[in-house]
């Protein structure tokens, strides 16, 4: 139980891309076709479960005991790019049709902050192994329902008349602004629920 | 066309011919998050110009030693370098401005505004460029930043740096302080500079 409001939590309430800004420029720059949109959001979902986890035992076998905390932010984005590297050789080698339908988003993974910063999230709200490995799960689920949900939004402008100053990326961020609207909505849900299952 | 490369002109291209985040559509997550207050805004901005002149002059000055297949990884190590000099400085002289910026100040290492202009620019051309090119697109940021929380923070709390400027009887539009004020607000913004060269162009 705790841990559907832990997912309702981090899919709808505190969405990562609409609520708390995190993994924008792919949401932007990714999100004009909903084949590409899904390739990135299970692309992101995959990474961020791997990395979270890998980098959790990083901070505490050997950041912590090594008293270096200061050099995470150092260490966690070589070893997200190491990582990101890794998985993409696996991939290659071991389920090429996989390959070839993440291949592609997988070397801009690095730089998405949306990794980053859950690996950053879970040792700052110093969350244990099974929660950190949920938290990236759910927040990677909420990435991609949003990214999914946005791209087919997008795809609607190309039949639609949309005054030229704001075409592009101008529409998109209200387009964005709308959905988050939307989500902002989900707001409150999460308590109800936890004062739900207290009872 | 080749054009003269000049300091001046990589300079001042930041400021508009390529200002990010409206010419260049990146770097966009610090500027949706950080900017529901002037302060804010201006802090992340000039953490980010710091970062950016910096990694730009170390990048360039040893673009000829890095490999060329590992050299993301060598951009990233050097730019988290020196994120990590303007964390251990914030959180030692501007304590209160580090605990709000929170998680947005590592991220600066994926901002990719900078790993963009150290891929595009620091590692082709000489130092002295590279140094006018990366504190020039820091500026644009930081005035974008400097714009757009200014925006939301007198229409979302009535307030410019903490102080209340608008008048008594003012209800704050809390919208815009929130997420989707957020997006809609940079939309809109967006949308009046595309406007601005059309206009131009149409008076001539």
């Amino acid at each position: 139980m705790e841990y559907i409001v832990l997912a309702i939590n981090a899919i709808l309430v505190q969405n990562i891309l609409l609520a708390q800004y995190l993994g924008n420029c792919p949401f932007m720059g990714v999100s004009k076709k909903m084949e590409t949109a899904t390739g990135m959001g299970l692309a992101v979902l995959f990474v961020m479960t791997f990395a979270t986890c890998i980098t959790w035992f990083f901070q505490h076998y050997f950041l912590i005991p090594m008293h270096i905390e200061y050099l995470q932010t150092i260490v966690f984005i070589v070893v997200i790019a190491a990582l990101v590297q890794l998985v993409e050789m696996f991939l290659k080698k071991l389920i090429p049709p996989l390959f070839r339908s993440l291949g592609i988003f997988l070397p801009l993974i690095t730089t998405n902050c949306a990794i980053l910063g859950v690996a950053v999230l879970c040792i700052r709200k110093d969350l244990g192994f099974m929660d950190s490995l949920f938290f990236a799960v759910f927040s990677g689920i909420g990435f991609l329902l949003a990214i999914v949900v946005f791209a087919g939004l997008r795809e609607r402008f190309e039949i639609s008349f949309i005054p030229k100053a704001l075409q592009d990326t101008s529409i998109a961020l209200v387009t964005a602004g709308l959905m988050a609207l939307a989500f902002y909505g989900f707001v409150g849900i999460d308590g109800s629920l936890k004062a739900l299952t207290m009872n | 066309m080749v054009k003269a490369k000049s300091i001046s002109k990589e300079f001042f291209k930041g400021f508009w011919e390529i200002l990010p985040p409206f010419r260049l559509v990146l770097g966009l997550c610090p500027m949706l998050a950080v900017t529901k207050y002037v302060e804010n805004g201006l802090g992340m901005g000039i953490a980010t110009t710091f970062v950016l002149f910096f990694s730009n002059i170390i990048i360039s000055s040893i673009k000829s030693v890095i490999p060329k297949k590992v050299r993301i990884a060598s951009y990233i190590v050097i730019i988290a370098t020196f994120v990590v000099i303007v964390e251990l400085v914030m959180q030692a002289f501007f304590y209160s401005l580090f605990e709000k910026l929170g998680i947005f100040i590592p991220l600066i290492v994926v901002n990719c505004i900078i790993l963009g202009r150290a891929e595009a620019f620091a590692s082709k051309n000489p130092i002295h460029l590279s140094a006018a090119d990366g504190l020039g697109i820091g500026l644009g940021f930081t005035m974008s930043l400097f714009l757009i929380s200014a925006i939301r923070e007198i229409l979302g709390a009535g307030t410019f740096l903490g102080m209340h400027i608008m008048w008594g009887s003012y209800e704050p539009f809390a919208f815009m302080i929130e997420a989707p004020g957020a997006f809609i607000c940079l939309g809109l913004l967006l949308a009046m500079m595309n406007l601005v060269p059309t206009k131009l162009n149409g008076a001539n």
